[in-house]
């Protein structure tokens, strides 16, 4: 079998190693070993309930806030365990774009600039909002209007500026939760054309329910199942990660090939 | 095919539903709940009503009791009078109407209590809503709506007699009856009300919002003051207006603690007299029905009634304007 992973360490962005998620009592995500190349845009596919969403959250060690979450294994960031870094600086060089747009009630101006200003940034900030809102692909169509407030653009203006608002403070990634299941077809494809373009500066994980987004954007794909446990909930786990194009062609487990195929799910 | 559902296999008349009573019981409930809101609308404009009937009385009669010193007095100079006397002594014998006297007191006591109540408030409301656990929050926020049921008679003389010697200590120019206990009371008074509200405001705030700003790298204190604040906004304005009005209002601790001594001007040592204190003085004395000193009662009752009613319309624009709307 074909070694497809990253074969140096300098080319991994995020590394998982047995990665278990547990809320509470209950085991929500179980063993994930994962790799995630730099530059390079990696999807997560999968049922409801399989962890996906979970696991990303890991990454940029959003499951700290909830009161009863608790992970176990290692992920490391750059070849560093995340666990010594400083949450809050973790949170600045991974950022997050959101399932459901959730622009900040301030103007679109002030939603680019509040993460650049926590943030010590000591630029010219006029410069760094027109910057962000052009790599986001809103430029244009808000310039005449950023003292208004961003909660009156449409939901893919509003995503997109999410969007602008996280790769403001220059991050190294962009982790992405189903970021245009609330969005029309229309803004669905200028999100996904901006991840290409993101792609060269940035490396992304994107969380999908769409396969063809997943095939349509990224270079390699997780497919993560869930099973059935004793005490009646469900437990996710990684089934399968490879090239895209061998995910969903030519896909080793038998569960990967029907759910790609649309047999289930 | 028709013949086939099983509805009709039923017998006829099994079905009898009685419209028509059914309509005549709709018609009486609708009566009764019209009725019911009817008498609370007309005792609203009942009250209305008879203030700005005996204050325009009041108006008619002000200027004969002012011309008796000699000079003719207009309506026009009546009011104006009203607006800008610097005394007021309708139970004197030289009468003079100058109502700023009484809204001096009533606005820098009501500036003390939210000095007081607005920090203790929304720190309260911070506190239990972003700070605290869930258990703690559970215990707590009960016990702070308690502290809304003291009764007022109590709070006035706990300023009485425990603020105003405490005062005393250190500022020894504040005297037996002053503003400033009655206002720091007060202020304890109307605290849970702006904490309650407050944190309610603050806890409806979006989870998606916190984490949109957790996600940017920002600190607890960063995403409290600069995100889950701004958008709680609306709501903590308005539980403090309520809390304005309320202090405008309240009459027992003022009446109590602060004196009852007309003074123009914002000395918080000394005793004043509110519009509330005022109205209890005068119906508490036996000012005879039809006398000037009866119908300056309407006049400060309508000039209070006034304020309160532009803090509450102030309040309702300002929550339609920032209010936010989150799904």
């Amino acid at each position: 079998m074909q070694d497809t992973r990253p074969q140096t360490m300098t080319d991994v962005a995020l590394k998982a190693e047995k990665i278990s998620v547990y809320y509470g009592s209950n085991l929500a995500v179980k063993d994930v070993f994962l790799d995630i190349p730099r530059n390079q845009i990696v999807a997560f596919i999968g049922p409801s309930g399989c962890g996906k969403s979970t696991v990303l959250r890991c990454f940029n060690r959003m499951n700290d806030l909830i009161p009863i979450a608790r992970v176990d294994g290692n992920i490391s960031f750059n070849g560093e365990d995340i666990k010594r870094f400083d949450p809050v600086e973790l949170r600045r060089r991974v950022g997050m774009v959101f399932q459901k747009p959730n622009p900040f009630p301030k103007s679109i101006y002030e939603n680019i600039a509040f993460g650049a200003r926590i943030n010590g940034y000591q630029g010219d900030m006029d410069e760094l909002v027109e910057r962000s809102l052009k790599g986001a692909a809103l430029w244009d169509e808000v310039k005449d209007k950023l003292k208004d407030s961003g909660l009156g653009l449409s939901g893919g203006q509003q995503q997109r500026l999410c969007i602008a608002r996280a790769i403001a403070i220059e991050p190294e990634v962009i982790l992405m939760d189903e970021p245009c299941s609330a969005l029309d077809p229309i803004s669905t494809l200028k999100v996904e054309e901006l991840m290409h373009d993101l792609k060269s500066q940035y490396t992304i994980v994107i969380v999908t329910h769409n396969m063809q987004q997943a095939s349509r954007v990224s270079d390699r794909t997780a497919f993560f199942n869930a099973q059935a446990t004793e005490a009646g909930g469900k437990m996710g786990y990684l089934v399968e990660y490879d090239e895209t194009q061998v995910i969903f062609s030519n896909p080793r487990e038998e569960y990967t090939r029907d759910y790609v195929s649309g047999r289930f799910g | 095919m028709t013949a086939e559902l099983p509805l009709n296999d039923i017998a006829p008349g099994t079905w009898r539903p009685n419209r028509s009573r059914s309509q005549t019981i709709q018609l009486i409930v609708k009566i009764i709940c019209g009725a019911f809101a009817a008498i609370s609308i007309l005792t609203t404009i009942g009250i209305i009503g008879t203030l700005i009937f005996e204050a325009l009385s009041f108006f008619g009669d002000l200027p004969g009791e002012l011309s008796k010193d000699g000079q003719d007095v207009s309506y026009i100079q009546g009011v104006i009078h009203f607006l800008t006397a610097g005394r007021w002594t309708p139970l004197f014998a030289s009468k003079q109407f100058g109502i700023f006297v009484l809204i001096s007191a009533t606005l820098m006591i009501t500036f003390i209590s939210i000095l007081v109540a607005l920090p203790l408030g929304l720190l309260a409301a911070i506190c239990l809503s972003e700070y605290a656990s869930p258990k703690l929050r559970r215990i707590l926020k009960p016990v702070l709506e308690i502290l809304a049921g003291v009764p007022t008679v109590v709070y006035g003389y706990f300023a009485l007699l425990t603020v105003t010697p405490f005062l005393q200590l250190f500022l020894p120019p504040v005297e037996g009856f002053n503003a400033l206990s009655a206002g720091i009371v007060l202020g304890i008074m109307i605290t849970p009300m702006i904490a309650s509200l407050s944190e309610d405001a603050i806890y409806s705030v979006p989870q998606s919002l916190r984490d949109g700003s957790y996600a940017l790298g920002s600190t607890k204190r960063e995403t409290v003051w600069s995100v889950v604040l701004p958008a709680a906004l609306s709501g903590i304005v308005s539980s403090l207006i309520l809390a304005m009005s309320r202090a405008i209002g309240e009459t027992m601790i003022v009446t109590l603690a602060a004196g009852a001594n007309p003074t123009l001007g914002f000395n918080p040592f000394v005793p004043v007299m509110t519009m509330t204190a005022y109205i209890v003085q005068v119906t508490k004395g036996d000012a005879p029905h039809g006398t000037i000193a009866y119908e300056t009662l309407y006049a400060v009752g309508m000039v209070l009634f006034l304020i309160t009613l532009a803090l509450n319309i102030f309040s309702f624009w300002f929550v339609r304007r920032f209010r936010q709307k989150y799904d």
